[in-house]
This record gives structure tokens, sequence and C-alpha cells, in this order.
């Protein structure tokens, strides 16, 4: 089958917020059918890496009842609550920083999820 | 119809809407006002303002909102839950006693006080006792920390919360219980549920938990189609109707902006969230995997489902402790090239804070425009970028370095990069560092020790 890279902002929603050092970033499918998709593809591995640098350490959880995946990034607070110098002390938008990742979907998938670039007139 | 308990959320933090509560009591019919106002660092500032002043350390905003509400309160028979009592929920009640009968409701109002989770001044005797209190992230016990402690309080579950409901009080108020359980007390209070019920303590707690962040679960911060959210500017918070079976929904006030759908209510389960299968409370542990939703008509989203698991044997204790001190100052700079004018800025702000020999435990520079909430993600900054916020921040156990530094970002104005402006706010300001210990400690050094009382005007 062929396959494109896709940005999860057009396949999820996300929310994030903190437990101390740690943030939490929920990613939810835009559409229940996306679910196995996102089950798949965004990993452990493939997380760690969009965050290296950044995290220490990344657990996931699944809640197919939800179509959600929760992770977990730790230590990315800067010490989190009152210690963090962060803007985002609280990691609130940590959740946005994970849309940027892309995954490889299926073609069908980029093509009916994914906003046609505008076409010069 | 069988029978449901609608519990309304008024505010989700200290420092929420003011209009929210006024506007749940008003908007059509309820039977609970919930009103959440203690997070993790906030019980240390009530404390340091308790400290200055013996009548103070409670959510202050808490006495004006129930002067705005409290006519409305007793007529409706309408019944509220309430943390705001902080670290002197006896001062919060007295407060709002005299409000009562400056409002001539004397005789119709009845404050459930609920004490007992301050443990601040039972700290020697627990750790005499073998208890460690250790951190629960780092692993650490407490007497490495225990002479800078400023507040510590056990999180209490919903059974106060119950005795006071039971013994008539209308208004409760509550030092450290837990957000979901000022939704949880009042469903098992209404509907007969054993304390011991799991699947329906789960339950409750799922629906504390997703009306605890107010309007976060109807359309505030809501990603999804977030330019479909119409009527923000009069967003209707979140309200539960919740059933004996443990089945509710979630709704708001007919007429109300914002919206209540799958979206909203999936963005609020999964905010804070931990391992969804062992969401652990003082009252119970809820299983976030088993919870199913569904729409429900307008504005209207059931859940049901959950499962739940014993509460365990210990109680979460926060403990409020001194650090150190911080400072975060900004400069802003404008095109072209603003984000290559703030790095150099930030490279000699750098040098000269080295030259000056003082010691920082961190200091972080972000580019507000670039890169200050993403990171390296963000990718290059744009040359072209209008303007940029420098925004540098250090942190030191000491005082002077920390304000030294907050001597060092005005004279970058003449002695740094061009194209410079945005320092109208005068130096930062040097904050004390309180930051947060959570530990555990066992429910039967507790629990016994928990107080209910009804006052009344």
């Amino acid at each position: 089958m062929r396959s494109e890279k896709c940005q999860l902002r057009w396949l999820a929603h996300a929310r994030s917020g903190d437990k101390g050092n740690t943030a939490n970033v929920g990613l939810i499918a835009l559409e229940p059918d996306l679910y196995p998709l996102l089950a798949r593809m965004v990993t452990v591995a493939r997380v760690a890496r969009h965050f290296r640098g950044m995290v220490s350490r990344v657990e996931r959880f699944e809640l197919p009842n939800l179509g959600a995946l929760n992770f977990l990034l730790h230590d990315a607070l800067d010490g989190g609550g009152t210690i963090s110098l962060k803007t985002d002390a609280q990691g609130k938008v940590y959740s946005t920083a994970l849309l940027r990742m892309e995954i490889p979907v299926p073609t069908a998938v980029a093509r009916r999820f994914r906003p046609r670039p505008a076409r010069p007139r | 119809m069988s029978r449901v308990v609608r519990v309304a959320a008024g505010q989700g933090f200290w420092g929420d809407w003011l209009e929210a509560p006024v506007r749940q009591v008003q908007g059509g019919p309820i039977d609970y006002l919930m009103m959440d106002y203690l997070a993790e660092v906030t019980m240390s500032i009530l404390q340091k303002q308790r400290s200055r002043d013996p009548a103070a350390g409670y959510a202050r905003d808490f006495v004006p909102a129930m002067e705005r509400i409290l006519a409305d309160v007793a007529a409706k028979g309408i019944r509220v839950t309430s943390n705001a009592g902080g670290v002197n929920p006896r001062g919060c009640a007295d407060a709002v006693l005299d409000v009562a009968r400056r409002l001539g409701l004397g005789g119709k109002i009845r404050v459930g006080l609920v004490t007992g989770d301050d443990i601040l001044d039972r700290l020697d005797e627990l750790l005499a006792a073998g208890h460690e209190l250790r951190d629960l992230d780092t692993g650490r016990p407490l007497s490495d920390i225990r002479d800078r402690v400023r507040s510590a309080n056990a999180y209490l579950g919903m059974a106060p919360v119950v005795e006071a409901l039971r013994g008539g009080a209308n208004i409760v108020i509550t030092g450290r219980v837990t957000d979901t359980g000022l939704t949880l007390g009042p469903l098992v209070h209404e509907l007969g549920w054993r304390q011991d019920d799991w699947d329906r303590i789960a339950a409750g707690t799922v629906a504390g938990h997703i009306i605890e962040c107010g309007a976060q679960s109807s359309g505030g911060n809501l990603l999804k189609d977030w330019r479909k959210v119409r009527g923000l500017e009069r967003v209707g918070f979140p309200i539960v109707e919740a059933a004996e079976d443990g089945s509710f929904v979630v709704t708001k006030h007919p007429g109300t902006g914002g919206v209540v759908n799958l979206a909203s209510v999936t963005e609020q389960l999964v905010y804070e969230m931990g391992d969804p299968r062992s969401y652990i409370t003082p009252d119970g542990i809820a299983d976030f995997t088993t919870i199913s939703l569904r729409p429900a008509g307008k504005d209207r989203v059931r859940v049901s489902g959950i499962r739940g698991a014993p509460r365990t044997g210990m109680l979460k204790v926060s403990i409020a402790y001194f650090y150190g001190y911080k400072a975060v100052g900004t400069l802003v700079y404008a095109w072209p090239d603003a984000c290559a004018k703030a790095r150099e800025a930030d490279r000699v702000l750098r040098a000269r804070l080295a030259d000056l020999g003082l010691e920082f435990e961190q200091i972080l520079t972000e580019f507000v425009g670039a890169d200050a909430t993403h990171g390296r993600l963000a990718g290059p900054p744009d040359p072209d970028a209008p303007e940029v916020q420098l925004r540098i921040g250090v942190r030191a156990r000491e005082k002077a370095p920390v304000e030294r530094f907050t001597r060092e970002l005005a004279p970058l104005v003449l002695t740094g990069p061009p194209s410079v402006t945005g320092f109208a706010g005068g130096r930062p300001q040097v904050e004390e560092i309180v930051a947060y210990w959570p530990a555990l400690v066992d429910r039967r050094q507790i629990e016994p020790r928990v107080r209910v009382e009804i006052l009344t005007a």
C-alpha cells in the first residue's frame, strides 16, 4: 500500500497537563476509525525521538474506548510547578508540540484528512 | 424518568471566571454547586497569607461569590460544596456566616465545616513514628527538607462532605478535600451509594474529574474544531446529571455559550492523566479505560460503564516547602533579524552574569515568537518576524544572585544589540519559590482526626 507522511494535527486533537516535572499529552483520534492507525504508528519510540533532548523518558497508555493514547513525558518541565522557569511551566501546550509529529499513513488516509495545498490561480 | 442529581461546576480554580457561579445558580435548575479552588501550590500561598494574618488563609474570592448567590441558594434549596477553606476553613466559614447574617439569611444557612486535613503541626510526630513522607517523584525522605516546610495537608475524600450534608449543611466548606470529592460527596449522599460500591464511587469520581476544571469540559480550551465553538463570552460551565446506577449526563444550561460534545469531554478526561487504569483518589480507584461516552442530544454527553477498584490504605499528602528564588525578565527586539538580535542580547547577558561570578541553579532563555513553547520543534526562526521577545529566567538557592540578575536586564537597552523596546514594566521581581512535595501517609493516621461541625448563622 502506498504511504506518505502526515502531520498528527490532521489526524488527532490533544490536551496536555502536568504532574510535577512530568507533562502528559492525551492524543485523541479525530475520527474513531483513525485510532488503530494512531495506536500502531504513534509509538513510544517515535514520540521519544520527536521529543529527544526535551524529555528524559516516554510512557504510553492506550484508551481505545476514548480513541485516545496518553503519553507521559518525564522531566519535560524544567522542574515543573513553581520551580520551572519555562513559559509553559505546566505543560499546557505540549499537546500541540506532539501534533507537529509526522507519521507514515496510507495515501488514501492522507488524502482524506490532510487539506490540499491551495493551488495558484 | 428516574431521579437525577444535578451537580454544577462554579469554579475550576482560584482565579476562575467570577460570573460562573452566579450563572449556574440563575441559569436553570441545579441541586449542587461545586466550587473547586485548590491547586497543588495554592495551599502554600494560603499558608503564607495566614502567617501574616491569622484571619486569612482561605480563597477570599469565595466570600463575595457567596454573597452574590446566597439568597438564591437559600430560596432554591441549592447546596454548595467547596474546598475554598484552604488552610483556614474555620475563618472561611465564619466569613460566609457573617455574610448570611448581613443578608438576613441567618436562619437559612447551615455551614458544614470540615477540618483535620492540616498536618503541619503533626509532621514531627509522624516522622518520629516512622512515617518518612518520601517524595513520590524523587524518593527522598521528608527529613531532607523538614526545616523548610511551609504547609502540609492530607487529601481527604468525599466522606466528610457526605457527613456534613447528612448533618443538614447547605454550604460545605473544607480544606484540602480532593476536587473530585466535592462532586462525589453530593452523589453518594443523594443517591444513597455505599462508600465501598467501587464502581459507583469510580463513576462519581469521573463525574467530578469532568467538571472540576470548570469550562474546560464545556468548550473552553477545546482544540478540536475550536473555530466552531460559539459564544465563549457567555460560556456555560458544565453540569452533571447523575443517576442512581452511576451513569450520568454532562451538559450545561440552555442559552449559554461553548459546547458539550464528545470532543470537549474527552479532552478533559485526558487532562493531567497518568495511568488511565488507575486514577487513584482517597475514595477509590477509577479505570478510565472503561468509560463509555455517547452523544445524547445538543450539548449532552452520556457517560456510563465505569468500573472501579477498592481504595488504598494510603492518603496523598501535599507538602509545600521553601526552595529558593527566581526571576524572569523580558525585552522585545524588532524586525529586521529580530531573533538574531535577541540571541546576541542573551549571549551578552549570560557573559556578564558569568563575569560577575554569579551562580545559578538554572538560566533558561526562550525566544517568544520563535521557540518558547515548542523548543527546537518550531524549526529555524523566521528572519522576517516582526518582533521576538527575549525571555530569560534564573533560579538559585540564594537570593543575592537573583537580585543582581534583575539589575542586568535594563542596561541591555543601551549597551546591547539594537531595536529593543518593551522594558516599561521595570526590572523583574525576585520571587520566592515554594515547591511541592507529594507524599503518602497511612490513612489511619489522618481519618480519626477529621472533624465535621455544623455551624448556623
